[in-house]
Order: C-alpha cells, then sequence, then structure tokens
C-alpha cells in the first residue's frame, strides 16, 4: 500500500461550544487494509466517526478522500463518497428479511416501477457469498430470527453490496459470543481483502491485535499515535490508550498530562 | 486464520426447485415459519370457519343465500375501514376517528346530494375529498407538530360526531332518493353471467401472476414456490368463487312470482368493489417502494430514517389513505341504509373495523400486517354479529351480543399479544 491513503484526515478539529473534543487529529485508512481506532471513553472515538461520515462538520482540517480534500455537510454525502457506517445497534429492521434490509432505501426496482425482488436477492446472495458467509440458511428470513452474528453479518455485507470504499464499523463485536465474534472478525478480514478501507472501531484490545493492520490510538482528543499494528505489542497500546504515550512512542509529557482538555 | 475459516464454514442447503422433495422443503420451510411466529391468516381462517360452523349447526338458515348476501353487505362497510385502519396501524399509530370521518364525508355527500341538488357523482367526490382533507391534517399534526394519534383522532371523533349532527339535524336523517345509482352498490347485483366473468378473471389472474412469479424466479435459479402448492390454491380459490358465485345467483326474493318477475340473483355489486380495493392495496403494500417503506417504519423508525426514508411524509400518507377509505366506507354504509343518519359512523363502527383488523392478524404494535387481515376480520367480525343477532333473541339480546364480540377481540388482541412474545424470544 504505497499509493496514496483512502482517507487521510489532516489537523482535523472539532469542539461543541467550550468543548474541544478533537483537536489536530491525523489519521490515514488505506485500501485493502483493517485500521483500528480506539480509546479510552470519552477520547473522541465517536465524533471522529460522526465527522467521517458527514453526521458533524469539522471546524477546522482537511478531510483527503482518494486524495482529493472533500468537504462532507451530510450523511447522503458521505455516502456518494463510499462511506458506509455500520453502527453499533446495526438498525435493522426486525419485521423485513434480510434482502429487504440491505435494500432498505435503494430498492430495485423494475420498468413498471415494481419491486425487483429477483435481481434484489439476487446480489443480496452474490454479497454474502463475496464474504464466504455460509452461516445464513436463507436471505429471506426476518431479521428478528437472526443471531447477533448474523445480524453484524448482514449490516456488514451491505457495504459489499453498495461497493462502499470506506466502511466503519463501530464495536461489531460488543454484544457478541466467543464463536461469533470470531465470525465477525474473519469477516472484517475478507472486507478488507476486497480492497475496501475498513476502520474498526473497538474497546476490545483483543479483537484489535488479531485483525488489524494499523492502529490509531486517541487520548483525550489528540492522536497519540497511529502504528502499525507488527511494531508493537498489546501492552504498548494499552499504555497508549490509558496515559497517551508509552516509551518514545505517542504524545510528548506535556501534552499527555491533559492539556487538551 | 484460514483453518478457523473452514470450521465455520457451514454447507448451503442444496433447495431443490422441483418435483416431491420441492414440496417437502416448500412445506418444512412453511411450517418452520409458522413455528416462529409467522402465522399469517390462520387464526382467522380457523376463526372464521369454526365460528360459521358453530352458527350453520345451531341456527338453519345462516347459510342460506339470502343471508349470506346479508353477510357480504354488512360487512363491506367494515371490511373498507378496516382496510384503510391497516395503513396506520403498520406504522403503530391509531385512528379513532375513522368511523367518524367516514361518517361525516357521507353526511356531507348527503347534504349536497338531497338538500343541494347536485348530481351524485359530484357530490361523492367532495365527499371523499374531504375525507383525504381531513387525513391530510391529521397526518400533519402527528408528524409535524408530534401530537400523539390517540389525542388527535380522538378530538376528531368527538368532533366529526358533533359536525355531522348538526350537517344532517337534530333527530333526522337524510333520505338518499331511490333513483341514486350510489343506492346500487348495496342493494342491487351483477349480472349472473357478469358474476361467472368476473370470477374467471379474478381466478385467471390470480393464477397468472402466481406462474409468473415462479418462472420469473426460476429463471433467476431462486427458490419458488412448487407448481403443485400453485395449483392448489388456484383450485381452492376457484372453488370457493365458485360455490359463492353460484350461491349468489340463486333468487332470493321471495315475492317472486307469475305476476312479480323482479328477482334479488347475483352477488352484490359492492363484492366488486371490495376486491377492486384489496388488489390495489394488496399491491401497494407488497409490490412497491411506498409499501416496503412502510413496513420499515413501523418495524424500526430510526434505521428507516437512517436509509434515507422521509419519515414523516410517510407518516402523513397513511392518515391520508385512512381517512380516504373511511369516507369509502362512509358511502358504502350509506348506500347499505339507503340514507345518512345523524349518528352516521359513531357508536361502534370504528371499533368493529380496528377489531376486524386484529383478528385479521395485524399488529397493534406496528410493522405487521396485511390486506387480507381486513378481508378476514371483517367477515368474522359480521358473521358474529349476523350470527348473534340471529341466535340471541329476546329483550337483552343486544348486550349479548356486545359481549360476545368483546370477547372475540379479546382472544384476537391476545393472541397477537402471546404470538409477539414467541417472535421476540
Amino acid at each position: 500500500m504505497t499509493s496514496q491513503p483512502t482517507l487521510e484526515l489532516r489537523g482535523v478539529d472539532k469542539s461543541f461550544g467550550p468543548v474541544h473534543v478533537l483537536s489536530s487529529v491525523n489519521f490515514t485508512a488505506n485500501a485493502g487494509e483493517v485500521t483500528a481506532l480506539v480509546g479510552d471513553n470519552g477520547a473522541g472515538k465517536s465524533t471522529l466517526v460522526k465527522c467521517i461520515g458527514g453526521i458533524h462538520r469539522v471546524d477546522a482540517g482537511e478531510m483527503i478522500f482518494d486524495g482529493t480534500p472533500q468537504v462532507v455537510h451530510d450523511p447522503r454525502e458521505a455516502a456518494v463518497l463510499g462511506v458506509e457506517i455500520v453502527y453499533q445497534d446495526l438498525a435493522l429492521a426486525d419485521n423485513l428479511d434480510i434482502v429487504e434490509n440491505m435494500f432498505l432505501g435503494r430498492e430495485k426496482v423494475t420498468r413498471l416501477r415494481t419491486l425487483n425482488e429477483n435481481q434484489m436477492e439476487k446480489m443480496a446472495r452474490q454479497a454474502l457469498d463475496s464474504l464466504s458467509v455460509r452461516t445464513v440458511r436463507s436471505v429471506r428470513q426476518l431479521a428478528a430470527s437472526l443471531s447477533g452474528g448474523q445480524r453484524q453479518t448482514v449490516a456488514i455485507a451491505k457495504s459489499v453490496l453498495w461497493q462502499s470504499k470506506i466502511v466503519i464499523l463501530d464495536e461489531p463485536t460488543a454484544a457478541l459470543g466467543v464463536a461469533q465474534t470470531e465470525q465477525v472478525l474473519d469477516l472484517v478480514r475478507r472486507l478488507a481483502e476486497q480492497g475496501v478501507a475498513v476502520i474498526l472501531v473497538s474497546h476490545n484490545m483483543n479483537d484489535v491485535m488479531k485483525v488489524a493492520d494499523s492502529i490509531g490510538v486517541l487520548f483525550l482528543g489528540r492522536m497519540a499515535a497511529q502504528v502499525q499494528r507488527k511494531d508493537v505489542t498489546q501492552t504498548q497500546v494499552v499504555e497508549l490508550i490509558t496515559a497517551g504515550r508509552s516509551g518514545d512512542l505517542g504524545l510528548s509529557p506535556a501534552e499527555s498530562s491533559g492539556a487538551a482538555v | 486464520m484460514s483453518a478457523r475459516t473452514h470450521d465455520m464454514v457451514e454447507q448451503k442447503p442444496e433447495v431443490p426447485t422441483e418435483g416431491l422433495s420441492a414440496l417437502g422443503s416448500y412445506t418444512k420451510d412453511y411450517l418452520s415459519r409458522v413455528r416462529g411466529g409467522q402465522l399469517g391468516s390462520i387464526p382467522a381462517l380457523a376463526g372464521l370457519i369454526v365460528i360459521t360452523a358453530v352458527f350453520a349447526v345451531v341456527h338453519q338458515g345462516f347459510l342460506s343465500a339470502y343471508n349470506i348476501e346479508a353477510l357480504v353487505i354488512q360487512a363491506a362497510p367494515i371490511i373498507v375501514m378496516a382496510m384503510g385502519l391497516i395503513f396506520v396501524l403498520l406504522l403503530g399509530e391509531i385512528d379513532l376517528s375513522a368511523g367518524t370521518t367516514g361518517g361525516l364525508c357521507s353526511a356531507i355527500m348527503g347534504v349536497l346530494l338531497v338538500r343541494n341538488g347536485l348530481s351524485w357523482w359530484l357530490a361523492l367526490i367532495i365527499g371523499l375529498l374531504a375525507g383525504l382533507v381531513i387525513g391530510l391534517g391529521m397526518g400533519w399534526l402527528r408528524a409535524r407538530v408530534g401530537i400523539p394519534s390517540f389525542v388527535i383522532t380522538l378530538a376528531t371523533f368527538l368532533a366529526f360526531q358533533g359536525v355531522t349532527l348538526i350537517l344532517v339535524g337534530g333527530q333526522g336523517s337524510l333520505i338518499i332518493p331511490d333513483t341514486s345509482p350510489l343506492i346500487k352498490l348495496e342493494n342491487s347485483f351483477v349480472p349472473l353471467w357478469l358474476g361467472w366473468v368476473l370470477l374467471a378473471v379474478f381466478v385467471l389472474g390470480y393464477a397468472a401472476i402466481k406462474v409468473n412469479d415462479a418462472l420469473g424466479r426460476r429463471r433467476d435459479g431462486l427458490s419458488h414456490a412448487p407448481f403443485t402448492v400453485i395449483a392448489a390454491k388456484v383450485v381452492v380459490l376457484a372453488a370457493l368463487g365458485a360455490i359463492f358465485t353460484y350461491e349468489m345467483g340463486v333468487n332470493r326474493n321471495l315475492s317472486t312470482n307469475a305476476f312479480f318477475s323482479n328477482k334479488a340473483q347475483g352477488m352484490p355489486w359492492v363484492v366488486v368493489l371490495l376486491v377492486l380495493l384489496f388488489a390495489v392495496w394488496h399491491f401497494v403494500l407488497s409490490r412497491t417502494r411506498y409499501g416496503r417503506h412502510l413496513y420499515a417504519v413501523g418495524g424500526n423508525e430510526e434505521a428507516s430514517r437512517r436509509a434515507g426514508i422521509v419519515v414523516n411524509r410517510i407518516r402523513i400518507s397513511v392518515f391520508v389513505i385512512c381517512s380516504g377509505m373511511a369516507a369509502v366506507s362512509g358511502m358504502v354504509a350509506a348506500s347499505l341504509l339507503q340514507s345518512v343518519q345523524s349518528n352516521a359512523g359513531a357508536g361502534n363502527t370504528l371499533l368493529l373495523a380496528v377489531g376486524a383488523a386484529v383478528i385479521g392478524g395485524t399488529s397493534l404494535f406496528g410493522g405487521h400486517g396485511r390486506m387480507i387481515d381486513a378481508v378476514l376480520g371483517g367477515l368474522v367480525v359480521a358473521v358474529i354479529t349476523n350470527g348473534m343477532s340471529d341466535l340471541i333473541q329476546g329483550a337483552n339480546s343486544a348486550g349479548y351480543e356486545w359481549v360476545v364480540t368483546g370477547l372475540v377481540l379479546l382472544i384476537a388482541a391476545g393472541f397477537d399479544a402471546v404470538v409477539r412474545r414467541g417472535r421476540a424470544s
């Protein structure tokens, strides 16, 4: 991945009134890689994600998509740029089946403006197959009948369907058991192998160390460090999360002592 | 990681699409859906058969042609109103004023027709438009102002009752002239030959749609309903339709003799109206983006909003449809009574329609409901009211009728709640 990153943030600032939530954050996500975004509660992970997704506008700094600086005003513009956010609560309608959920709001219609169920069902099946998903028996079962892992699978497969370039997963394994966590992490890897820039927001160090290529650590609204997975140990990452620095990695002692607040 | 990947790979079951194995897998699929709480029309259908059987046994003449006609024309206004209510219920809302809205619209129509001498169709159109405007207003209050629909429609339920009373006048009623074609809807009959032609068109149309769907799915390599199942459904539908059409072909006018040759035979015209309304709304719900979005908003409003659906527009639209259908129902009721009473649409009108939708299988909590619910539920309600009124005679018959109707509604709602719990777990 020597070419330009799919997403690059430079010096992003965001405050809500007097509260500086993000200050000069730099962050990159490359196609084909899983980039983890970690940090303690209140470090600014959600805000950063919402800025990328167009829900918040940044106060200063640049967001560069595929080498082109862009201003994202609302979620629809973010979707046009290929950003898909898979939220923690997944946003599936329980009374609709998998196909209906995956195409919600973007249904395919025939020439007569009726729903093109066959095309949607085929495309949904293909999207799931491309991720080697075999845990979903029928794409016509209701979302209500799916397990947590299956729901997560459907939500992730949706981003394949829409050929998103950047997929942001918000705590995808938080509510899952061991086996299902494994399945979802496999899915995350396969998604990246398809050339998608995956951003994984997680609290779970095991997941992050297992699946990420690169790790960005937020500490009190600052990017303490973005490091390659292979260069660090779990202990170092935990130190970065809790103290903002670890050895010669991370913020300077002055910065890490709560200067951002 | 690859070894683990293989562990979790399960074989995708091959779905056979032809022959006996297809029938078997289809049946298994269907049974597992039923066990999962997707009962569809089973409870309503079973209830309808049981109740009809009971009345047929204890009350001679219940299944006579005369009584079946009475059943159908009594059920018609309930079914039409329930069809509209299903849209509102799909979003988890309620319209308590559908009954009085229908009454008000029929009163507007009646006043224009009887007192202002407008032609019948102009009066009818203005009455129906009034329904749409009322729905728009209530939808706006719900979606934009944010008043709970229960409160809005409780207010309009009371207010419209008053407006109808003012329009029609104290203890009076507006008698719709016999010559008005509107009367014919409920009191005049489809010629026998036309009845059979319409039945043939209906059954063949149903068969064509189902076969076309199955062929399309097979062409696209998807599993489809076995043709034996489709054939069975078509045969059952044709048989039921033929029995109904045949029975409606019997002359029900007892005074027909050598001197008076006017016969009462053929199905009431309102049956054609019901079939048309059903077909249109069923199509809207099951085959259009709008219908899909209705279910989505009823199932998960937040998810729908994130998917780019304009939730407020959907919410206003269901009130418009519901009030519009309530207006149609009011016209049908006026046709049945050949007049508009000063208490039109008041009392139990709305409750019977909501009961019909719920008995049919529509959930009061939103997200679950189909057009067929209105038809089956409306028939159940009509069978109960009709059967009870003949069965229970004497001073307190009306009282018993109310009690039984209430019990059936309670059972239906309880059933809905139990199934919901089954779904959730």
